[in-house]
């Protein structure tokens, strides 16, 4: 029997709150061998951070282990004091954190942190270690390492911030590389680009990985085996291949089903959402955690289940997992036909919203000699001359990576930030670009809700006070008319009357974010933008968001613009996507024409860069050089040039790109190349819009 | 950087137009006539109206502001009405003295507060820390006029009854005296002003220090395997201390001339002392002159802050 490099067993660990020890993690067992990556997949508030930093022996003050062991290629790590972990850390175990940029010390030279590391851990020379030092920087692919080593981290951007990290983690050749969201806050282009690196450098390392995510796609792509944590306890482990085919417990059945596959639209398949939310720590329910969210829940889930053994090498905390394996309960991820019919192609829509070459540009401001000698203003071009139609009761998908100017062009529609150039319609009625020149009546039509609803409600004021607002100043009601109203909107968004007298404290992310679509159906607005409304939240709720705003427009008849940087969530929700880039949209589908060939070859670059959640598929790698480049040097010709795969010379440097309309459908795209020539070379991705079994 | 560099010296020039307007106006307005102040009560029409076009008032206001602010740039700072000595001489030597008394007062108090502080920022809500804490707000809360009598009653006074070697309990310098000899001089009053710094700088010191130990950069710097004296050290206190670097270059200004208290109960010769004097006599000139003098030391404080804030910070060195 080989010694695991990292192995815990019936590990508990508990954090104080107020001269109470409360557990986050309980009874959990696991091992790592040598050159196996084990994915610790789990929600916020699962446990997983905890689970990760614990294994380094690293909980802070309020923390500690209260039951279990944790050993280090056969070395107990728990008898081990605070100062003799120092030559552990680093050496041994090392970490490749979440937030690259706020890992990265801000005031130090990015080469020093890598060389300090160096110097103290194989006692090197300040030069021997600044030359292994770029030497890593190189292994992990950073482009230009003399120059990044003698930058700070803002210098950079945070794909190479990553990369550091990722370099200072491995320069020692620990045993054991716990990579803790190694990718949570990059756009998905370099998430594949980092997940490549992660791949290739522990390929032949024999490094034991310990990676934690709550993306179930990186799991898929990058684990061998998975653990499902939930509310602090593993519910099920398997190897990846099995877990994904068939998932042994309710909550990683529930955790599949609520995400849309890419591809997969609303007319085809109804998200499972899962009800309620993760309990918080210290209100855990008696027996099993999941029992107050499982449809399948009897009375013998009131007792805890234990980790049956439910194959080779895999287990589950569910009592019925027999059952389900057998398929006689647990139908997860049964097409259903959803409510939601698909509009006629045929029929004639009133336009809601249209933008005919819009631009929005930001003054940057002059320097002295610039001023001196009468150069023109420069300014940064967030959004590029972006012309889109949305018909009425229709959603509409804008989909880019951030910089992309997404953002801007929301903003610029509300009329928070003023478009430069081009003009906008709303309801066929000319748009004012200044919000000071709308009226109530516009602003009553033009409705927006938030990523982030802790931000974006006011705390202050109690749920019924901020659903009221809209009623009383953009419809006129009364005090009282509108008090009624706000239990109708509550209801409507699935939440009890009593919240109207709650502030936004008092609530969970998911339970905000309904407030959020409440309010910002409140005045029954023509057009809702929704800017990413459910990357917010946690995996498990982002379903019922889905499925609530599918239902309230389908009963409202308000269209949708939806931005996002998830394709698969666009894809699922948009009748219509346009991909943006660099405030260019570069191409624009019917939502089921979108991923058929040919693609505009930067969408072709999206798709092929997000995470397949089947650790079957065969995914093509197609990787963008470099960096989106700053808004202030966009390039010439073709903007998406300077990354662009299937960049064909000068033409695309040159001369800005004709739009071209695919024949048969709906397809436009904005590309020096023709469609035949695209076809030819491209390949339909595999998995798109097939149920994972069956 | 020296764009940066460049847009700060502007503000710092405009700062230096505004005020000067100020004090000439306030000046101005002040009621009372100056030559009267000059010549005293019983003296003639005629008298006056000679003093008057001596001292250029009778020409229109512009004129005057111009040719008080070109005299004070080359030096030119005229006779102290109720002194009859030179202006410039005398600021300038105040002015060494509160300098002198200034960098005393910082090499005593910032390594001791910052020390102080960081103990207390990674020690948070430990016994070190209340301690710490509790005792620097104590000694702020006390006025400097008692914490200052009462060193003088220990370390002067306490002393000598004792026999042994004492501080001098007045800090009245001999004029033209060297630092060396003047050191002694300025302990006790140093010590006065530490312990109204102290406090601030220790508060401010232990709030970086914890602040920045949140950070995950310094659980990065942690989990490299590195010695805990480098992670504070290195990593930690160049972040933690960049708002203490600026408020103790701002405290500078405040050494400097706003020392009024701790120079009165020590007789000390500063400026703080020299623009009450000068208040109390009535004499324009010397009030315009030194508050001058003030407002640039603030100014150039405020600039050394800025400047030194953005040196140790990349994050705004291309601002």
């Amino acid at each position: 029997m080989i010694t695991p490099v990292l192995q815990i067993e019936n590990l508990t660990v508990a954090y104080r709150r107020g001269g109470e020890w409360l557990e986050a993690v309980r009874d959990v067992s696991f091992h790592v061998h040598a050159g196996e990556t084990f994915g610790v997949v789990g929600e916020s508030g699962s446990g997983k951070t905890t689970l990760a930093l614990a294994a380094m022996r690293y909980l802070g003050e309020n923390g500690a282990v209260k039951a279990g062991r944790i050993t280090l290629a056969g070395r107990d790590l728990l008898a081990l004091s605070p100062v003799e972990m120092e030559p552990v850390w680093g050496k041994q175990i090392a970490l490749v954190p979440q937030n690259p940029q706020s890992s990265l010390n801000p005031s130090m030279l990015i080469g020093e942190q890598l060389a300090e590391v160096l110097r103290h851990q194989f006692a090197m020379d300040a030069v021997e270690a600044n030359r292994q030092a770029l030497d890593w920087f190189e292994r992990v692919h950073m482009p230009d390492p003399d120059r990044v080593a003698n930058s700070y981290p803002h210098q950079v951007s945070a794909g190479m911030q990553q990369r550091v990290l990722i370099a200072t983690a491995l320069c020692t050749e620990p045993q054991l590389l716990i990579l803790d969201e190694p990718t949570s806050n990059l756009d998905v282009t370099t998430q594949a680009v980092i997940l490549d690196l992660v791949r290739e450098l522990i390929r032949g390392r024999q490094t034991a990985v310990l990676y934690v995510t709550h993306n179930l796609g990186v799991v898929a792509q990058v684990c061998d085996r998975v653990g499902v944590l939930y509310a602090g306890e593993f519910v099920e482990q398997a190897s990846t291949r099995e877990l994904f085919s068939q998932p042994l417990h309710p909550y990683t059945q529930g955790l599949l089903a609520s995400v849309p596959l890419l591809g997969e639209t609303k007319e085809k398949i109804h998200l499972w959402a899962i009800p309620g939310q993760i309990p918080p720590l210290g209100k855990l329910p008696g027996g099993c955690v999941f029992r107050p969210r499982c449809g399948l829940a009897v009375q013998i889930c009131e007792t805890q289940p234990p980790l049956y053994v439910s194959g080779l090498k895999r287990v589950s905390r569910c009592h019925r997992w027999e059952e389900i394996q057998k398929g006689e309960v647990g139908d997860w991820r049964v097409p259903t036909v959803s409510k939601v019919s698909a509009p006629g192609e045929d029929e004639r829509r009133r336009l809601v919203l249209n933008l005919d070459a819009l631009h929005v540009d930001y003054p940057q401001r002059p320097s002295l000699k610039e001023m001196l000698r009468h150069r023109p203003a420069r300014k940064v071009s967030a959004v590029r001359g972006v012309s889109l139609a949305i018909p009425q009761g229709r959603t509409v998908g804008l989909v880019g990576e951030s910089g992309s100017g997404k953002t801007s062009l929301a903003r610029a529609i509300m009329g928070l930030t003023i478009s430069s150039a081009g003009s906008m319609e709303l309801l066929e009625i000319p748009l004012p670009a200044s919000l000071s020149q709308r009226d109530l009546a516009t602003l009553r039509h033009l409705q927006m809700m938030f990523q982030n609803p802790e931000e974006a409600l006011n705390p202050f004021l109690t749920v019924g006070e901020t659903l009221r607002r809209p009623l009383i100043i953009l419809l006129g009601k009364s005090r009282a008319e509108a008090d009624r109203e706000v239990a109708d909107l509550l209801q409507a968004v699935r939440l009890p009357a009593s919240y109207a007298a709650r502030l936004p404290g008092q609530l969970s992310g998911g339970e905000l974010q309904r407030i959020a679509i409440a309010r910002a159906f409140a005045s029954n607005p023509a057009l809702l933008i929704c800017d990413e409304p459910v990357s917010a939240l946690d995996v498990s709720v982002q379903a019922a968001i889905l499925n609530l705003l599918l239902e309230l427009q389908a009963e409202s008849g308000s269209s949708l613009l939806l931005i996002s940087h998830d394709l698969a969530a666009v894809g699922y929700l948009a009748d219509e996507i346009a991909v943006i880039y660099l405030g260019s949209l570069m191409e624009v589908a019917q939502a089921t024409d979108l991923f058929q060939t040919p693609y505009h070859p930067y969408t072709e670059a999206l798709l092929s860069a997000i995470p397949l959640i089947d650790p079957t598929a065969e995914q093509r790698p197609i990787r963008l050089a470099g960096d989106i480049p700053s808004p202030t040097e966009t390039p010439t010709g073709c903007p998406f040039h300077t990354r662009c795969p299937r960049f064909l010379g000068e033409i695309c440097q040159k001369e800005t790109p004709p739009w071209r309309e695919v024949k048969a459908t709906s397809k436009r795209y904005y590309c020096h190349i023709p469609e035949d020539d695209l076809r030819a070379v491209q390949e339909r991705l595999p998995v798109f819009g097939q149920p994972l079994t069956g | 950087m020296s764009r940066y560099l460049m847009r700060r010296l502007g503000f710092l020039l405009l700062t230096l137009l505004l005020t000067s307007l100020v004090v000439f106006t306030i000046t101005q307005w002040l009621p009372g006539d100056i030559c009267r102040v000059i010549l005293g009560r019983e003296v003639g029409e005629n008298a006056l109206e000679a003093c008057r076009q001596e001292l250029g008032l009778n020409r229109p206001l512009p004129f005057q502001y111009l040719s008080w602010i070109g005299k004070l740039l080359t030096g030119d700072w005229g006779l102290a009405f109720s002194t009859r000595s030179l202006i410039f001489p005398l600021v300038m030597d105040r002015l060494g003295n509160s300098l002198m008394l200034a960098l005393v007062t910082l090499v005593i108090s910032v390594p001791l507060a910052v020390t102080l502080g960081s103990i207390a920022g990674l020690n948070e809500n430990k016994p070190v820390d209340g301690t710490i804490s509790v005792f620097s707000l104590a000694v702020v809360g006390l006025p400097e006029f008692v914490t200052g009598i009462l060193l003088i009653q220990f370390f002067s006074f306490g002393l000598r009854q004792r026999g042994l070697p004492a501080l001098p309990a007045s800090s009245a310098l001999p004029p033209d005296a060297s630092f060396l000899e003047a050191l002694p001089m300025l302990i006790l009053p140093s010590l006065t002003a530490m312990l109204v710094l102290l406090a601030y700088i220790v508060r401010l010191t232990r709030a970086g220090v914890i602040e920045e130990l949140k950070r995950p950069y310094v659980r990065t710097a942690v989990l490299k395997g590195l010695p805990r004296r480098t992670v504070i050290l290195k990593h930690i206190m160049r972040n933690a201390l960049l708002p203490t670097i600026t408020v103790i270059a701002i405290s500078f200004g405040w050494l400097i001339s706003g020392l009024v208290v701790i120079e009165n109960v020590f007789n000390y010769p500063g400026l703080g002392r020299l623009l009450v004097f000068a208040i109390d006599r009535r004499d324009l000139p010397l009030i315009q002159a030194v508050t001058m003098v003030t407002v640039l030391g603030f100014a150039l404080a405020n600039l050394a802050a800025d400047l030194l804030y953005a040196l140790l910070n990349p994050r705004i060195r291309f601002g």
